[in-house]
This record gives structure tokens, sequence and C-alpha cells, in this order.
């Protein structure tokens, strides 16, 4: 029922919104959660140089493959290096990677759909023939080629990630705008003759953000399995940088005996993207886009 | 006493809202319904009729709750039973029929294999029996050739068959009480008259009790036996249906009979200020105390017990009652409206045919569209400055496609639109130059789509001045606040969202927002269908007041003759995308008619238990228009012979300067019609 907030309502800075919006958030278990892990991965990326107990790079052979102990807290990988260093270092190449290729696969995936919702036709069936065509290649292909092409980058990963990843976002945002557009606000905007650029940027935007925005949240913790993979594969991060699929892919010969330097990596990997993904759906169900609800009636 | 079957008892429900408060929908609510009785419950959305109604059959929607009180059926409270027992009741002894059959329908069902399975529910026949009775029930809700229908998909029935059909499944399992909920509201006025005269059959043929919930208190005059009207989520007057339409002691009753425009009466009824009241805001006195013309101080500190009049059998909830009961009859004064037309004519539509057919490749090239027989066709009509004109038809007459055409939403096959004797308007918005988009505002049906939910009201009205006049800062402000002045709201809904606002409201900022580009013509789509009949008039007599004030020329699309009557000075009737008539409204509603008016003007529902409708056609629903001749041929009762399949009838002048379309000539059409 949302019948009581209709009375009482100002108009809301974004700010006040914004913080509402977290507090809704973290008002639910599972919320809390996700918000929990998010922010402790951010705040551990922003200071893990500084307190980081050991050089990350610093090869010993004489410390090979150590149990967890009271100097090594998760023991030694096969270098002799100090495994919770690299762990705590290990997702800020991937943070920062994932996070602004997801802006970008917004704000393309998320202009294109609008944009193609909006005109319709014969553009629309082109644009939409075009990126079907797209989600037909398997990324993690054409990523490769892409790599091997022109290298490993920041500057390559951000832009390809992003494209790669906006291209299902194109569809959600035109599925969304398709919802609004039969609306007669549109219609009324049309009529005045409001510029397309005016209709998107006052009418639709303000409507299917909320939808973007989610479905961009979860993108984001796709393209951090994605960007994983890649190092995984050797196609990501270059050593000696700590990255965690990087470092999942060298000890994952040792696990048999040296199960720390595998286990920490998944460890900080999964807890991240499970950290995403609670914190994506709790941001839907703040925002009332939840698609669990129970039908009406 | 034997004869009541259902008992409600003190009930009151509610829901709980965010801060924990209890707020009721439905307010400790007594009534009984008796055998073979029609009730009618009549109420505003959000009085609670709707829930009153699911009460009665033991469901309470999710999210509320029931707060104390009982349904009792046959000595068993409803809302205490579960499971089994439940559904032992329900369709068996209480069968609902719900508003929109067409979604209630089963899409990939036939008909037939649907009631089959409410009376393999409900009945304990045998599948021989079973098929002798499906076809019986068909013929009951008066279906033709039964056995095909039973063959058919939902789809392939129009709205008034899926009505019907609603209707035969709810009659499977025999029951004692029938619930309809607004069982008319989405169909058509002849499919309506048509389907509510086959309600009334089947109360005295069956001799089943109903429950008949609407808003509308001319469909419930025509069922009702009883009447209860809701308000707020009381009952705030009961009793026998012709005296509470001819006498209504309660003043919220008064006053919308006062305000519901009338056939009979040309000008726009009085209306009534403001509108409900959102359930939880009253805490103290009468829930009606700052719209009643009666109220007085003990009004506002105390709420009135609803008090049983012996000797009117009619219980009321007022102090004041007896100041109306001397009152007597509702004397309904209306504003006559002027015509102020000017001589100059400000649109002009010749030879307009407008299609919705798929353009195939060719015709993609050569930037035509080709269609022998599209939905609209040779339109004309000249419309004066200053000047009401009304578009009337039933769904599919293409009046909002016409609207769409001249806003420049839709394409022209052929034709002209000319604006003011001659600018010549493209009907691709894309080629009109600014200023003609300026001068033909839009006003829509359901304000609620029709104004951005995540825009302040203040950034609703701005954007015509800000992309016409190019307003900014103080100005547009002020701008802004003047134009909310005129359309009778304060400064402080500035800042307020659309889901903050009621009905009346929203469509009161689309109006304002509307006449902020200062237009010269306005089209308004069903303005008040989708607004609550107690705000209606309020709009009608806003709209005319700014009409008066501007000297805009309106165009107004509706299907409610009583409406079009009020507001307009010409009307043009519409059949199947063909005019039939076009006339001052004074003669239009007057005989001789086209026999397609006449049609019309038969099935208007008047809340006057005196005035049946007229039942003149059947209630088919054509697809498409005819390739030749009459377009109305498909349901005249007057034809005349082959000609009207033939030839396309020419237009024919009455003295009075009407133009009837029809092969008939005006004196024998008026010698049968009178």
């Amino acid at each position: 029922m949302k019948l009581d907030n209709i009375y009482k309502e100002e108009k809301k800075s974004a700010f006040a919104k914004l913080s509402e919006i977290i507090f809704t958030m973290a008002s639910r278990p599972s919320g809390l959660i996700g918000l929990s892990i998010l922010v402790f991965h951010i705040i551990l990326a922003f200071v893990s140089p500084y307190i980081a107990p050991h050089d990350f790079k610093a090869i010993d052979p004489t410390l090979m493959l150590q149990a967890p102990s009271a100097e090594y807290w998760f023991g030694t990988d096969d270098l002799g290096r100090d495994v919770f260093t690299r762990t705590i270092l290990g997702g800020r190449t991937a943070l920062t990677i994932t996070f602004f290729g997801s802006l970008i696969a917004l704000l393309w995936g998320g202009l294109l759909g609008i944009f193609c919702g909006l005109v319709g036709g014969k553009i629309d069936d082109v644009v939409m023939r075009i990126v079907d065509a797209f989600l037909s290649i398997p990324w993690i292909l054409a990523m490769l080629l892409i790599v091997s092409l022109l290298g490993t980058s920041t500057e390559v990963l951000i832009p390809a990630l992003g494209f790669f990843y906006g291209k299902g976002i194109v569809r959600v945002a035109r599925a969304a705008t398709h919802d609004v557009i039969a609306k007669d606000f549109i219609v009324s905007a049309r009529a005045r003759g409001h510029s397309n650029f005016s209709i998107i940027w006052n009418e639709i935007i303000p409507n299917v953000r909320d939808a973007i925005l989610v479905e961009g949240a979860m993108r984001w913790s796709w393209m951090l399995l994605g960007f994983s993979s890649l190092s995984f594969l050797g196609f990501g991060v270059s050593p000696p940088t700590p990255d965690w699929g990087l470092m999942i892919s060298n000890a994952r010969g040792l696990m048999s005996f040296a199960y720390w330097a595998v286990i920490a990596p998944i460890v900080g990997l999964s807890s991240l993207i499970i950290g995403i993904n609670l914190t994506a759906d709790a941001f839907a169900k703040a925002l009332g886009i939840d698609r669990s609800t129970k039908a009406p009636v | 006493m034997a004869d009541i079957i259902q008992k409600v008892k003190n009930l009151s429900i509610g829901f709980r809202s965010k801060k924990g408060e209890e707020i009721l929908i439905l307010k400790n609510i007594s009534t009984n319904i008796k055998k073979g009785e029609t009730v009618g419950i009549v109420g505003e959305s959000g009085s609670g009729k709707s829930t009153l109604a699911l009460a009665m059959m033991g469901y309470v929607k999710h999210g509320l709750y029931t707060v104390g009180g009982e349904c009792q059926f046959n000595s068993s409270n409803l809302l205490k039973l579960k499971g089994k027992d439940l559904e032992k009741i329900r369709g068996r002894k209480i069968a609902m029929i719900p508003q929109n059959a067409g979604q209630a329908l089963t899409p990939n069902l036939k008909i037939g294999y649907q009631i089959d399975e409410a009376l393999q529910l409900h009945s304990d026949l045998d599948e021989i029996q079973r098929e002798k009775k499906i076809s019986e029930l068909l013929n009951k809700v008066r279906l033709p050739s039964p056995e095909t229908i039973a063959l058919r998909y939902p789809h392939e029935l129009s709205g008034g068959q899926q009505q019907r059909v609603a209707v035969a499944m709810a009659l499977a399992g025999t029951p004692d009480l029938l619930l309809l909920d607004e069982p008319t509201t989405g169909l058509d006025v002849t499919t309506q008259a048509h389907v509510l005269e086959l309600l009334n059959f089947i109360a005295k043929d069956t001799g089943t009790s109903m429950v008949y919930v609407s808003h509308d208190l001319g469909a419930i005059a025509q069922v009702s036996d009883r009447i209860i009207v809701m308000y707020s989520g009381e009952i705030v007057l009961e009793g026998p249906s012709r005296d509470i339409l001819k006498r209504p002691i309660h003043p919220y009753t008064h006053g919308l009979l006062k305000s519901i425009p009338k056939l009979s009466l040309a000008g726009l009824p009085e209306s009534m200020p403001g509108s409900q009241p959102q359930p939880g805001i009253i805490q103290r006195g009468c829930s009606f105390f700052d719209r009643c013309s009666f109220s007085d101080e003990n009004c506002k500190n105390n709420s009135p017990h609803l008090e049983f009049l012996k000797d009117l059998n009619t219980s009321v909830r007022c102090f004041n009652y007896e100041k109306l009961f001397k009152e007597g009859q509702v004397n309904q004064t209306v504003n006559k409206i002027k015509n102020k037309s000017q001589d100059k004519e400000i649109l002009n539509l010749s030879e307009v045919s407008i299609s919705y057919a798929k353009q195939k490749l060719l015709d993609h090239i050569f930037n035509r569209i080709s269609d022998d027989n599209p939905t609209v066709k040779d339109i004309n009509i000249n419309i004066k400055k200053g000047e009401t004109i009304a578009l009337v038809g039933e769904s599919g007459s293409g009046k909002s496609t016409i609207l769409k055409s001249i806003a420049g939403l839709l394409r022209t096959k052929d034709g002209l639109i000319r604006f003011d004797e001659n600018r010549n308007l493209s009907s691709d918005l894309k080629e009109r130059d600014p200023n003609d988009l300026r001068v033909i505002q839009l006003i829509f049906q359901n304000p609620d789509e029709s104004l951005n939910p995540n825009h302040t009201v203040e950034e609703i009205i701005a954007q015509p001045l800000k992309l016409y006049f190019g307003l900014k800062g103080e100005e547009l402000k002020k701008n802004i606040i003047d134009l909310l002045q005129k359309v009778r709201l304060g400064e402080f809904y500035t800042s307020r969202y659309p889901r903050q606002l009621s009905g009346g409201e929203k469509q009161r900022v689309a109006v304002a927002r509307a006449f902020a580009a200062k237009p010269d013509i306005i089209l308004c789509d069903e303005v008040t269908s989708a607004l609550d009949v107690s705000v209606q008039a309020a709009v009608l007599n806003l709209l005319q007041q700014l009409k008066e004030d501007f000297g805009t020329t309106y165009i107004f699309v509706s299907h409610d003759l009583a409406v079009v009557r009020a507001i307009s000075d010409r009307v043009a009737v519409l059949y199947q995308g063909r005019l039939c008539e076009v006339g001052p409204s004074n003669d239009v509603y007057k005989f001789p008619s086209h026999p397609y008016t006449e049609v019309l003007l038969g099935a208007v529902l008047e809340p006057d238990p005196d005035i049946k409708p007229k039942l003149v056609a059947e209630d088919i629903v054509e697809e498409r228009p005819p390739e030749k001749g009459c377009s109305f041929q498909g349901r005249c009762s007057r034809i005349v012979g082959d000609i009207c399949k033939k030839e396309i009838p020419p237009w024919q002048l009455t003295d009075s300067g009407n133009a009837i379309r029809c092969h008939i000539p005006i004196k024998e059409l008026q010698k049968e019609q009178f």
C-alpha cells in the first residue's frame, strides 16, 4: 500500500533522496549485509597500500609456500610473497577498471536503448539487429582478440569491457522506455513540439533511470567476474601487480598442498561479487522495482 | 428474518500505514441483503464500495485486514471461513461478475470450455447434462447461436459479448447472490444499456439477489431496488431506489444529483466543491463537512450517526437532513452557456481521411498511403473561433483519431487541415513551425498518464512556458502561479508531485499546462471520463470559464452525450469514421435525427428511475466500416433498401440548420421518430 505517503511529501534535494534510499536499503538484513561488504571492499581498496604489512612484490625463495602464521597471516605463495598483502591489494585494479567500465556501459547502453525506444521504426530495427548480432559473439573470444591486438592497458580494458557489457543494457533501457513511451505525457510533449533530446532528458530519463541504474549495478558484478576471468587467463592485469584472478590462476596447481594461496583471493572475489549483488537487489527494492513481489489481487 | 441472505454487521476494514497507524477503509458498515432484491452500492473511487462488495464474498484484499465485524451468509461469518468451506460458498452460493470481462476470461481457452469448468466446480451435473446446460446458459444471456459461441475464444467476442459470457459463468453455479463490480463501466453506451436490461431480466427470471457496485448513478438507477450511498468508507444514505434518486435527504447525494449533466437540460450544472478526503484524514466531525452547503458548527465537531427513519424506510447519516427533506425534489439549475462564436473560421477540415493500414514497400518509396477503405473518411468540418464543437461516437468511431491528426500526431491520408482561414497545417508534426504547434494544445482523458510522475507541478507547467516564450526565473514563477490561480489551485501546489493530487486537481494542472501556451484551439479528449462524478461538473465549469476569459475554441471528444449536451455549441456525430450528423447542439438532441444519433440518445442512462433507455438497435460491434454505402447500414433499424448498401447517403438539411446524412427524407424521419 502506497497510500500513506501520498499526503505529506515535499520536494527533496538529491542528497536527501539518496540518503533515504540508502537508509531503506540498510533496513533489510540482505541489504545491510550487501552494503557493508561493498563499503568494506571500497574502503579497503583506498587504504590497502598504507596498511599492507609486506611488500607485495618481494620474492624470497626461502619463504616459499609457508602455511599461515603470525608473521604471514594467509601464508606465502610459490615465490615466497605474502598472500595477505597481495589479497588486500588484489581487488584495487579490478574494482577501478570494472567501475569505470560499468559507467561506460551504462551510459552508452542506456542512451542508445532510450533513443531506440523513442524513435522506433526502421532505425530501431537496424540498431537492435546489430546489438543482437554482437550478443551472439562469445564476449570472451572478442575480448581476447581486442586484448591481443591492442594490449592489456587500462585504456584498452575499460572501453572494451564497457562496450561488451553495455549491449545487454541497451535491451533493458529500450524495454523500460517502451513502458513510458505510450503514456500521454510523452504524446503531450511531442505535440507541443519538444525536440527528441528534450523529451529524452526531461520526460524519459527520470522515468527509466531507476531501472537502468539497477541493471548497471548488476552488470558491475558480472563485469567483475568477467575481468577476473581475463586475468585468470593471463589477459588482464600483468604480473607482478597483485590481482585475484591472476593469484587464483597461479596458485591453482598447488591447491592440494597449499590451499591458502588460492582460498584467500577466492574469498576476496566472491565476497565482493555477493556484496554488489545484494546491494543491487536492495537498491531495486528500495526504488520499488522489485520483480519478485506478489501479483496484486 | 428468514428472507435476509447476507447480513453485514459492524464491518470495519483497514490497513496499517508506514507509521503504524490504523487507517480505516470501511467504517462500521451494517446492512442486509434480502432475497431477490437488487442493491446498488454507489460511491466515488476510494469510497470503499468495492472493498465492501469483496468482503461480501469473504475476500479482503492483500494489505488490508478486518478490524472488526462480520459478513454473515447462511449463519456463517465469511470473513472467518477458510479453504474448503469458503470454496463451497464462492461460485456456488455467491458469484462475482468482474468489471473487465475481457481480462477475467482466460485468453487461450474456448468459451464453452471455460463455462464447463465453472459447471464442473459448482454443480454435480454429468458431461451430457453440462453440455446442455452450457447452451442453456448462453441462451439465457442472449448470445446469438450458443453452439458457435461456445467454440470461440474470448478475443473473438466483443466487449458486450464477453460481459455476457461472464454473466453466464457466474450463473453456472446457480448462486443465491450475485456481486457485480462496475460490470458495464468499460462498455459503449449502447452495449451498456443492453447489458443492464439483461441483468434486470436475470434478476426477475432467477430471483437471484444482486449487489451492483458502480460509480454511475445512471446505471444504478436502472437496476436497483435499494441504493446504498457510500462516502469516505461510510454509508451515508440507504433506502428505496426511487426515494433516493427523487428526494435524496443527504447533502452528498443531493449535490451529486444536482451536478450530473442531464440530456433534458442544456447548460452546465452546478458543481460540488472539493473532493473526497483521503482515508485517515478526517479525525473529527462529519466526513462531508467541508463540501457541504448545509453544515454548521455541530457537523465540524461531531460525527453524525446513521439514523433510521421509519416512515421513509431510509437510513441517513446527517444532522440536518430535515432541511433537505423540506426542500423535496432535486431542482437542478444549469448555467446556460451562450454561443459566443464569431463568424471567423479558425479551423477547417476538408475531405480528411486517415488510414491505419500498414504501408507496403511501394507506398513507402512513393511516400503515400494507399487504402480504399480508410478508418476515417470524408470529414468536412469548419470550426468557428470561440465555439465548442463536440465529436461524439462510440469507441471505434474515429473521434480520437481525428483529434490526433489535428494535433499533428497522426498523418492524414488525404484532405486538408486549414488553420485561421489561410494557413495549411501539415499533419506531420515535424513540418509544422513552432507557432502552429503552440496554437493547438491537447488535454487528455487520464491525468495520471498525461502528467510526468517524476515532475513537480511547477516543472509540468513550466514546460510550455519555457518552450514557447523562453521565460526564466522570477517571470516564469510568476506565470506559473498565475496559471495555477486561474485553474483555482493555490500557490503551494507548485512543489507537489502528481501522485499527491486528487484526480480533479491533476486534471486542473493538465488544463493549466494547456492554457500556458496561450493556444487558440484546445483539443479535449474525454477530459472528464476518468474523473469522479462530483468532480466532473467542476472541471466542466472551469473549462467553460476559461473559454469565456480567453476566447479559446474547444474541440471536445466524448462518448457521454449528457456531458456533451452541457458544454458544447455544436455537435458532430460519428460512426465508423464517417460523419452522420452535424449541427447546433440543441438541434442534434431534438428529433429528427440520424438513426445512429437516435440509438445513442436512446441508450443514455439517466439517474432517474422513470427514464428507461430505449433500445433501438442491436449491440453488434462492427470491426471495420462497410466498403460501400451508408456507414451505419449494419445496425440501422430504419434501413430502406438496397440504396443504403450501395450509395453513400446525401447530406440533408433540417429546418434548424442541422445536417443529417441519410437516405430517408427528413420529413419521414420526423414522422417516424415522433
